[in-house]
């Protein structure tokens, strides 16, 4: 086996629990991995880390109007690690990339115990769909074993990146839904950084219907 | 002219319009072959490299190589574009206004490279001492194929030697149009007829160059990255001329010299005339037990405090980051004062200006500046000389960094190391030998 970082050999490490279950085996090695930064302690909200209590962003999203978004579970910091492995999974299109994150990602998830619920997908726009070739989101949810359920669609631009957080805050919705569902839904998308882009579709969700609404990200 | 000419595009690199255009032949970006796959782009066959990825412009599952995609995703189901070469390039006259003098050592590998590129020669290695002079030697060359209309890449594997070259080109020639290329290079246009530029950059090119000069060809990555070499021979036209530069050619060359399949040229004159300074192995039983517990010997701390006393600087080579950081410290109980750089170092650039500057007066560093950097007078220290990472190459090149100002062209070269390796004495023994051919010329 090889990592899917750096391409170098793992000496696999043959426990019970490997031997029984193959998934269980990492596709990372040792010294690719330790790169990335667990989150503790997360804010018990939005996962964000050195925060012991609700973090203020959280806080402040609850006064202004009651936060559609129940929590959010991210799985490694977004440090300068984990920037360089974004650029080359999602700008750069290496979509196999995601595998070195698989067995970590799936252990989280089976944390969480949301597996009853669905599992929705920040839509792309088509543009940026024809340039990377993939889904960012549907990707992690393949990579969990699951099935997506598309009830989005994006109607704005994904241009966002660069303007000041307050501007992000009150732009308008950039999607529109597909179908209501009224059941848990798990909104799924690689990074969360302010959280404006989960709760904008959160909070779509939540209007047509749906009881709860949390998310899961690879980095916070 | 042609902004196309040699230049191997992806599919969404080009325009609908373009795609469809005769300027291009399409060839297929990765190839079935009997056993596994090629990426034609940068000629990776391991399966490993390759990834497979649903994709939504085709919907298809498709391949795609994982190993040359910094420089864009190469899929298997869209061709590679390979715009035509055939493209008159100007004629330019008079092209050299450098008025400086070759030294009769430098004239001998000009006149070899002339030889090769009138003759059309496939190949020939300048193999030149650290110090020689090896840029200016490739002005006459240069300035021939310039004149008879050829196209010229002059590549490196390490994008600061790019940076360097570059301007001091453009004074020698000042007339032609000349196109640093790098990663984050602030030109733009790679259709000149003179391209200087880091060898990941010709995974953009195909039978684009007439001459292809690949300096310090025996570097970090382009030596053991399989795929740049592949790139390398693809950017060169069928039937150009490849010049080598190097001062520490790896066995495959020397091998490939021993046979007589690589003409060579030896010049193993240093541009001032003197010889290089020769290694001291200095022997350290003790040194593994004191790095151990971060400590250095106390023969080695006092060669250093001395050192420091004399009019010249001190480099000091490290096998890893670490190692400066602690050392550093262990001088700074002895109240010296050293900088460090490192490869991931923001700040190394200014580091090193501010050191040939002679704002500091000792340098802690590890490999990577082991080529490509000049220091006027400085004296060269190797603590754990033996560790792996001082191959034969990297200690002659480190050597090198001595006496190479015709002020003082001398300099003290100290390998501290707890047992002699097969690096250290055939670095050594190398230095010697060049002196000794150099003696004769
Ligand atoms: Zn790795
Ligand atoms: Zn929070
Ligand atoms: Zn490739
Ligand atoms: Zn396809």
């Amino acid at each position: 086996m090889r990592c899917y970082v750096c391409f170098e050999e793992i000496l696999p490490e043959v426990t019970w629990s490997t031997f029984l279950l193959p998934q269980k085996v990492k596709k990372i090695c040792y010294g690719c991995e330790r790169q990335f930064e667990h989150i503790v302690p997360a804010c018990p909200k939005c996962g964000r880390p050195d925060s012991t209590g609700l973090c203020f962003d959280c806080e402040r999203w609850g006064m202004e109007q009651e936060d559609p978004l129940e929590q959010n579970v991210a799985l490694y910091q977004y440090n300068d690690f984990a920037k360089d492995w974004v650029a080359r999974w999602k700008y750069r299109g290496d979509y196999e990339l995601l595998q070195s994150l698989e067995c970590q990602l799936r252990s989280l998830f089976q944390k969480t115990e949301w597996d009853t619920y669905a599992l929705v997908p920040v839509p792309l726009s088509g543009g940026r769909l024809v340039e990377r070739g993939f889904n960012q989101s549907e990707a992690i949810i393949q990579s969990l074993g699951q099935k997506s359920t598309n009830l989005l669609r994006r109607t704005g631009t994904e241009k966002q990146s660069k303007k000041q957080r307050r501007a992000r805050v009150a732009s308008s919705n950039p999607f529109s839904m597909i179908d209501p569902i009224y059941t848990p839904v798990v909104l799924v998308d690689d990074i969360y950084t302010t959280g404006t882009t989960i709760r904008h579709a959160a909070s779509l969700l939540k209007q047509s219907g749906c009881p709860q609404v949390f998310s899961l990200t690879l980095f916070r | 002219m042609n902004p196309h000419a040699g230049k191997l595009y992806l599919h969404h690199e080009l325009s609908p319009d373009e795609r469809t255009s005769p300027t291009f032949t399409k060839i297929p970006s990765i190839e079935k072959l009997r056993f596994g796959y090629r990426c034609n782009r940068c000629g990776k066959q391991k399966t490993y490299r390759f990834g497979n990825m649903p994709h939504s412009t085709c919907g298809q599952n498709c391949r795609y190589c994982r190993h040359c995609i910094q420089m864009g995703r190469v899929m298997e189901c869209e061709p590679l574009y390979s715009g035509s070469s055939y493209v008159e390039w100007p004629r330019y006259e008079d092209v050299l206004q450098w008025d400086g003098q070759l030294t009769v050592a430098q004239q001998r590998g000009a006149d070899a490279i002339v030889h090769a590129m009138t003759k059309g020669e496939a190949e020939l290695l300048v193999w030149a001492v650290c110090g020689a002079g090896k840029t200016e030697m490739l002005f006459p060359g240069l300035a021939f194929s310039l004149e008879s209309g050829k196209r010229v890449c002059l590549a490196t594997p390490r994008a600061d030697v790019v940076r360097e070259l570059v301007p001091r080109l453009r004074v020698a020639f000042p007339d032609v149009v000349i196109q640093g290329l790098y990663g984050d290079s602030p030109d733009k246009g790679t259709d000149a007829s003179f391209i200087v530029a880091t060898t990941h950059q010709l995974l953009r090119y195909a039978s684009a160059f007439d001459v292809m000069i690949i300096d310090e060809m025996d570097a970090f990555p382009f030596h053991h990255e399989e795929s740049l070499q592949f790139a390398a021979k693809r950017a060169a036209k069928p039937g150009a001329t490849r010049i080598y530069l190097t001062a520490t050619p790896r066995k495959k060359e020397k091998w490939r010299v021993r046979l007589k399949k690589l003409p060579v040229i030896f010049i193993p004159k240093r541009f001032h005339g003197h010889p290089l300074p020769v290694p001291k192995l200095q022997l350290n039983p003790t040194l593994p037990y004191h790095m151990k517990r971060k400590q250095l010997p106390a023969s080695i701390v006092n060669a250093i405090v001395e050192q420091q006393q004399t009019a010249r600087q001190l480099l000091v080579f490290l096998p890893s980051v670490q190692m400066t950081e602690w050392v550093a410290e262990v001088l700074e109980s002895h109240s010296l004062h050293a900088e460090q750089v490192h490869a991931g170092d923001p700040e190394r650039i200014e580091k090193v200006t501010s050191f040939r500057e002679k704002k500091a007066s000792l340098l802690l560093t590890t490999t990577i500046l082991e080529r490509g950097v000049t220091f006027p007078s400085v004296d060269v220290f190797v603590i754990d000389a033996g560790h792996q990472v001082f191959d034969e190459a990297a200690l002659v090149q480190i050597a090198g960094r001595a006496g190479r100002s015709p002020d003082d062209p001398d300099g003290d070269v100290s390998f501290y190391h707890a047992g002699k390796t097969n690096a250290m004495l055939d670095a050594h023994d190398s230095i010697v030998k060049m002196n000794k051919l150099g003696k004769g010329r």
